[in-house]
């Protein structure tokens, strides 16, 4: 082996090699952990079938119902038929493959994103892969953790490997403390704004710095789950004390010499000094402010201190172009001040910010205080675990009391897919990774937000940040 | 897959960027599970205004797409290709493409080109001059011809091989069976099984 120094998705990859391409054709790399779910595998399942291809590996395959399912009323069968059609090409086809799934009602059901780290599937030194692009969260835990497309879905289905172009390496260093109110979600929403929607197209990135180190793996999956945002292919924090700690004891977390055995190969899974990226990036952690987004897509953010911008301010004329066009779709005007924004639906949910940490979050703030009367509020947890953990914590009973809508674990209102969505020209404050045009509903206007912001901003009904709620 | 090499078809303009797969195809339209018949999704919510291009009547049968930059960003979705191709489109034209995007043309037997901004400018007016006019893409050659104009796109190499030869991704990977159990072999005993189920 040579003694180059190599960033930690080159370790990645040289680990998982089976056959180094040549002449142009990708390298072959070996997958090892595959989670699907019912929106992009009927396909890949139909392709398997005409060819009268198996699966290679399904003890290294899971699937969860996620994106169509409703979050209400789960006992009854689901109402959209094309919905209902899907959910149960997954069932019937991980039937006849013999793939394990947790189906709707399942204490493992949930967002797939959720479900993998939960499970302890979801380990450091490991390739995943899901039909799916915020697949990035998973490299939170030091995995390269990729979104692939249903024809990818199925090769890997077929082969359990990949054929993948090498990418670059890009450093986003994140060096200071984060005030009280600023969380990891402000991180990468300041990160996304500036770099742009594709300033990382073509990478994997590296987040590192101290402030960094100091998240939870909850705040780690929120950053790296939006890499993709930033148009990257994949988002990587090395693993430390911090990963260790949050897989032992999971489900599939290896035992006894297996663990040992874990911890020494992981700790080799850092950057190493002298390694270098093709691109750094720095962001000062210690003047970050909350962050929101104006626009329809998650790049166009600024400060919640801060007003909506005029598109003249934008010197490229194409952007100048898709602000103004922003603007319209959203609604604003340019120079009102975000903080006087007045939202109908404060969303808290999705794969980006509903795990447990997010939950107490919001809660610990609208404990004892009134919901705005104009606000409407939806708490959907990432995961069945993670709605029982809540009750057990009695969080949901703080959202309850507060007037929000307490519901079942899935994707819900992050994309217009399943019952939950927003109405044309209604507006979310809202905890999910894409702002979109329509992604929350026909019409439906999004600003993307923190699980502490969405909380603040259900008080006031204004965008609003904690420290508000003091004044 | 079928064998790509040259073909002529009518361009057609979509002057915008940052199109992303949502604007493709919204995701309302991705719950069927065949592989085929999306073609009513493809930019459905802009097809319900009039004036858009796709709507006017020389560019209803348009093979081909030339459009601004960032093209295919956001999800993953696959069904954003499938869309394009059942609608009968079989080459889009853009300055920058989205990496997933981009790897899951190669794979559906769709040419998605790289062409320069100021080439892309140049079709535009050419074909606003000529609205119906049909193109002469070439595949081996990697040029778009419009009368007497040539702009040449990239492509990699190895995507133009599989387009031109008409190859499915897995048997490629097939060939390689011995290397990937020999891989397998090797595997470290900590890492992950999900059968048998834990934690259920
Ligand atoms: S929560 Fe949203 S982003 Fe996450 S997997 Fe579901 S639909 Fe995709």
């Amino acid at each position: 082996m040579s003694n180059k120094p190599l960033t930690l998705a080159e370790k990645l990859w040289r680990d998982h090699l089976v056959v180094k391409g040549e002449n142009g054709a990708p390298d072959l790399l070996y997958i090892d952990l595959h989670l699907i779910h019912e929106v992009t595998s009927p396909q890949a399942f139909d392709g398997l079938r005409l060819a009268g291809r198996g699966i290679r590996r399904k003890d290294l395959t899971i699937a969860t119902e996620d994106h169509n399912t409703p979050t209400a009323d789960i006992h009854l069968p689901i109402a959209d038929a094309t919905s209902r059609a899907q959910v149960q090409a997954l069932r019937d086809n991980t039937a006849e493959y013999g793939v394990r799934i947790h189906s709707l009602g399942d204490k493992n059901q949930g967002i797939v994103h959720v479900v993998g780290p939960q499970l302890g599937l979801t380990m450091p030194g490991l390739t995943v892969v899901c039909g799916d692009s915020h697949t990035s969260t998973h490299g939170a835990f030091g995995a390269l953790a990729m979104g692939i497309g249903t024809s990818e879905v199925e090769h890997v289905l077929a082969t359990q490997t990949l054929p993948l172009q090498p990418f670059k390496t890009m450093a986003i260093n994140v060096e200071g403390t984060l005030r009280p109110g600023v969380s990891a979600k402000d991180i990468i929403l300041a990160v996304i704004a500036k770099i742009s929607t594709g300033g990382g197209q073509g990478y994997v990135l590296e987040y590192r710095g101290s402030a960094i180190r100091a998240l939870s793996m909850e705040g780690r999956m929120t950053i790296c789950n939006m890499s993709i945002e930033a148009g990257a292919r994949a988002g990587l924090i090395a693993p430390d004390q911090t990963t260790f700690d949050y897989l032992k004891g999971r489900p599939h977390a290896p035992e006894g010499a297996d663990w040992d055995q874990a911890l020494a190969d992981w700790s080799d899974l850092v950057t190493d000094d002298g390694a270098v990226f093709d691109k750094e990036v720095f962001i000062d952690a210690d003047t970050l402010d909350p962050f929101v987004t104006w626009g329809t897509n998650p790049g166009q953010g600024v400060s919640l201190m801060d007003s909506v911008p005029d598109p003249e301010s934008f010197s490229d004329p194409s952007q100048r172009a898709a602000a103004q066009k922003a603007l319209d779709y959203m609604d604003l005007k340019a120079g009102t001040k975000m903080k006087d924004i007045q939202v109908d639906t404060v969303f808290l949910g999705s794969c980006t910010n509903a795990r447990i940490e997010d939950l107490r979050a919001a809660a610990e703030i609208i404990e004892g205080k009134t919901k705005a009367p104009n606000i409407r509020m939806m708490v959907v947890p990432g995961s069945a675990r993670v709605r029982l953990q809540a009750e057990a914590e009695g969080l949901d009973k703080i959202f309850k009391d507060f007037g929000a809508d307490w519901r079942f674990a899935g994707c819900s209102m992050c994309l217009g897919m399943n019952p939950d969505q927003l109405a044309p020209g209604e507006r979310a404050a809202s905890t999910s990774n894409r702002n979109f045009e329509g992604r929350q509903g026909k019409g439906a206007r999004t600003h993307l937000v923190s699980p502490m912001v969405a909380a603040a901003t259900a008080i006031r009904g204004t965008l609003s940040a904690p420290a508000d709620l003091e004044q | 897959m079928e064998k790509i090499s040259n073909f002529t078809g009518i361009a057609a303009p979509l002057k915008l960027s940052n199109v992303d797969t949502d604007q493709i195809i919204p995701a309302v339209f991705l719950k069927r599970i065949t592989k085929t018949g999306f073609e009513d999704g493809l930019f459905a919510n802009w097809r319900q205004k009039e004036d858009f291009v796709l709507n006017q009547e020389p560019y209803q049968n348009a093979s081909v797409l030339i459009t601004g930059s960032d093209f295919g960003t956001g999800s993953s979705r696959e069904h954003a290709v499938w869309a394009l191709k059942d609608y009968g489109f079989k080459a889009v034209f853009s300055s920058k493409f989205a990496d997933i995007f981009l790897g899951n043309s190669g794979k559906q037997g769709l040419i998605a080109g790289v062409i320069s901004e100021a080439d892309t400018e140049k079709l535009w007016k050419l074909i606003d001059e000529n609205p119906g006019v049909e193109v002469e893409v070439d595949l081996p050659s990697q040029e778009i011809r419009l009368g007497a104009e040539v702009v040449s796109f990239d492509i990699d190499e190895y995507t133009k091989w599989r387009l031109t030869e008409g190859l499915d991704d897995i048997g490629i990977t097939l060939q390689n069976e011995a290397a990937i159990a020999a891989y397998e072999a090797k595997r470290e005993s900590w890492k992950p099984k999900t059968l048998p189920a834990k934690g259920v």
